[in-house]
């Protein structure tokens, strides 16, 4: 038994060897496999909305208030927070303008993407102990620009608003400026996340994609090379050989593998250095995950290797299995803003549990213990499909 | 190369003193059915040990079926089939160790060089390094493909790769090589190449050889023992020479002669000659006949030089495939149903058919 093992072993690395060594000569296909995880996170990293994706929104600025003149001029007060707040997010450049007409033109034009009006009442509405209104103009074609504006108008207002009272309760109580803070606006929120630092888009979605890439080229990859093999003829070279049959499969896989976890670590490396991703647990935990994924990938592809005829076949099934299961596998969404009925998909997909319990090690630096669900489910998911798998490969390798 | 013949010859000794009379392969009521298609219908016969044996008939007539049920590539619906001695479903695994196969398509990784190749496949019959090394070198320099060793195999021509798959199918010595059409869409040179390595392989080593084919004159070339399958079954099984009288019917030859001043009065001549059956004009300067008779030969060509005719060539015509199905199913060769059609670039009956005087260059 032991001695069996032991060839088996022997043999599929052998095929695992002849298969990267094919691999490696195929310069075009080397290149291929090399560009795809620099496309993939570049597509992603620069495409996908982030936080600070709105930048720079150009604005137009009509100031009609100011004929009374003098040192209460509200405008100026106004415009000098919002410079402020401005220089510190650079969200908005502004540009003056004559007037509202001006302003509407320039938008049909796309010379700016909104503007704010002044009106000419805004001082004295203030000065009468009224509300001073500000006229947003916007960009009917881009709704999301007009909500950063709205957003950031209000920022400003509630920042005046805020400084106004303070100075009038810190006058009234005759206390210090922070007290009075503490008496205007006594709720406030401070954000901490469960690791220290900022956290991006990205920091979601790098985890993700490393596992699918890997989890995917197996799936893919495995059907592909021995239905390939199958259609050239060169599979009876290794049928005709007196070698277990399960050697093919497991030399097979090794070498998908090791294609898989070089993309893999192509993209952590890209995300690291592009786009600051960085790994809070353990890197044995990743890579052991990322094999775990491939494990409990590997049945699939097995049966659909056996169902398959031709390389054409195995290429179409595996696309129409690859789209949902990128798109539902919280990859690039969170599965939780799903509805139900696309969470519970979701949730019979073992790319998702990889996902998120790569996720949780790689961004929250999760270890063994915190990750017990997903292991488990993985491994179950795997000793299945394969006790499905070797029986069905046996059937229809010897039609 | 001295060393591999003796450890060759170590190796067939007691096959040698066996040949003849040991059936190395046995196939009983062998069918193979997929879905409705039966592709293999019952059929029976076995190989002698150290005899070349052919399978011979048009395409898809179930040639490559029996030779992927016999190398253990394809479980048979019904019947058996042992080959030396081993069943080829119960111990596929004793099978696989005695056989060596050479199918239609390239068992070959274009990428890897010809060493990487042999050395890939040879690893997976568990030979020992250095004997598998030696056993490389020994196979390339048989076939002279030595110095293209560290070549990738996909620059070699179509000749050089059906070589390199042949030593592929020989590295773990088999006592029976299983050859699927093996000149098929080569050119003359390497066909003649490929025939007399195999003819070689099987008088040196008494590797006993299952071969398939289409072409008669390949069969006959090269098989002392000729199976005639078609749509499945085997319709005749017989030696080469008893084949052909029974397709040529009797003893009728059948000549062209080119003759430069071929007029209507030299027709007519040899048109009444006792011999002569048949006669009719090809084009200006050739003419068919079909005679019978030992002395025809001569008493044409007399007849024809008595009248001052010049003869330019003569060239006797083999019976084709065509003919021996005419004669033994008593229809044409079908040209439909074939699984396999043959590329474009590849006619198949290009070459390899009557033209002796081809097949004789070296």
């Amino acid at each position: 038994m032991k001695m069996r093992g032991k060839t088996l072993m022997s043999n599929s690395l052998r095929i695992a060897w002849k298969d990267l060594m094919e691999l490696f000569r195929n310069r075009l296909g080397l290149v291929m496999l090399i560009l795809m995880p620099i496309f993939m996170m570049g597509m992603v990293g620069f495409i996908f909305p982030s936080n600070n994706s709105l930048n720079h929104v150009k604005v137009g600025l009509v100031n009609q208030d100011g004929l009374l003149g003098g040192p209460t001029n509200a405008s100026q007060a106004f415009l000098s927070v919002l410079d402020q707040m401005n220089s510190q997010t650079g969200m908005l450049d502004i540009s003056n303008a004559n007037d509202l007409v001006g302003l509407k033109d320039s938008v049909q034009k796309g010379d700016i993407q909104g503007g704010i009006v002044i009106p000419s009442n805004f001082t004295q509405c203030l000065m009468s102990h009224r509300q001073g209104t500000l006229i947003i103009v916007t960009d009917n074609s881009n709704p999301q620009i007009s909500a950063a504006m709205q957003t950031a108008l209000t920022a400003v207002f509630h920042q005046m608003g805020t400084m106004l009272a303070q100075g009038i309760v810190a006058n009234a109580t005759d206390s210090s400026p922070t007290d009075a803070l503490a008496m205007v606006q006594p709720y406030n929120i401070e954000v901490e996340g469960v690791v220290s630092g900022h956290t991006s888009y990205f920091d979601f979605i790098a985890p993700g994609i490393m596992a699918m890439t890997v989890m995917m080229s197996v799936m893919t990859g495995l059907p592909a090379a021995i239905s390939q093999e199958k259609e050239v003829g060169t599979l009876d070279g290794m049928m005709v050989a007196p070698i277990n049959r399960l050697s093919i499969i497991v030399g097979k896989t090794i070498a998908q593998t090791a294609r898989g976890l070089l993309q893999g670590v192509l993209i952590l490396i890209l995300a690291s250095v592009l786009f600051g991703v960085s790994i809070q647990g353990s890197i044995l935990l990743v890579f052991g995950l990322l094999l775990l994924g491939v494990f409990s990938f590997v049945g699939l592809g097995v049966v659909l290797t056996s169902f398959a005829k031709d390389q054409e076949t195995a290429m179409m099934i595996m696309m129409t299995l690859m789209f949902p299961m990128m798109f539902l596998s919280g990859v690039f969404f969170p599965v939780q803003q799903m509805p139900w009925y696309m969470q519970s998909i979701s949730k019979a997909l073992p790319l998702t549990y990889a996902a998120d319990a790569l996720r949780k090690v790689m961004v929250l630096g999760a270890g063994i213990p915190q990750i017990t669900t997903e292991l488990t489910v993985l491994i179950t998911f795997g000793v299945v499909m394969t006790a499905i798998a070797v029986p069905v490969f046996k059937r229809a390798m010897t039609r | 190369m001295f060393i591999f013949y003796l450890d060759i010859l170590q190796r067939f000794i007691p096959d040698v003193f066996a040949l003849g009379n040991e059936s190395i392969i046995v196939v009983q009521n062998l069918t193979k059915a997929f879905g409705d298609f039966v592709a293999v219908d019952n059929i029976t016969f076995d190989v002698k040990k150290g005899e070349i044996f052919g399978l011979l008939g048009p395409n898809g007539a179930g040639k490559s079926t029996v030779i992927r049920i016999l190398s253990t590539l394809t479980r048979p619906t019904k019947g058996t089939a042992t080959v030396g001695g081993f069943d080829v479903v119960k111990q596929d695994n004793e099978v696989r160790k005695l056989i060596g196969i050479v199918s239609e398509k390239m068992i070959m990784y274009n990428r890897l060089t010809a060493r990487e190749n042999l050395w890939f496949f040879g690893s997976l019959f568990a030979m020992q390094k250095e004997e598998l090394k030696r056993r490389i070198d020994e196979l390339l320099e048989l076939v002279q493909l030595t110095k293209w060793g560290k070549a990738q195999v996909g620059k070699f021509s179509t000749g050089m790769k059906q070589k390199m798959n042949i030593i592929r199918a020989l590295l773990n010595m088999p006592q029976v090589l299983f050859l699927d059409e093996p000149t098929l869409g080569l050119d003359p040179q390497s066909t003649v190449e490929i025939r007399e390595f195999i003819r070689k392989l099987n008088r040196e080593q008494g590797t006993t050889v299952l071969i398939t084919t289409h072409m008669m004159s390949e069969a006959d070339l090269l098989c002392d023992n000729i199976g005639i399958i078609d749509h499945g079954k085997i319709v005749a099984l017989d030696t080469s020479t008893n084949l052909k009288n029974a397709i040529a019917g009797a003893n009728t030859t059948i000549l062209t002669l080119e003759i430069a001043n071929l007029t209507p009065d030299l027709l007519a001549t040899v048109r009444a000659l006792k011999c002569v059956e048949a006669v009719s004009q090809e084009n200006s300067s050739h003419m068919k006949i079909h005679a019978h008779g030992d002395g025809a030969f001569d008493s044409i060509i007399d007849s024809i030089r008595a009248k001052k005719g010049n003869i330019i060539s003569m060239q006797n015509i083999q019976p084709t495939l065509e003919d021996v199905f005419l004669h033994i199913t008593g229809r044409e060769v079908r040209e439909t149903a074939d699984q396999k059609i043959p590329l474009a670039e590849h006619p198949r009956s290009g070459h390899g058919f009557g033209n002796a005087s081809r097949g004789r260059r070296r």
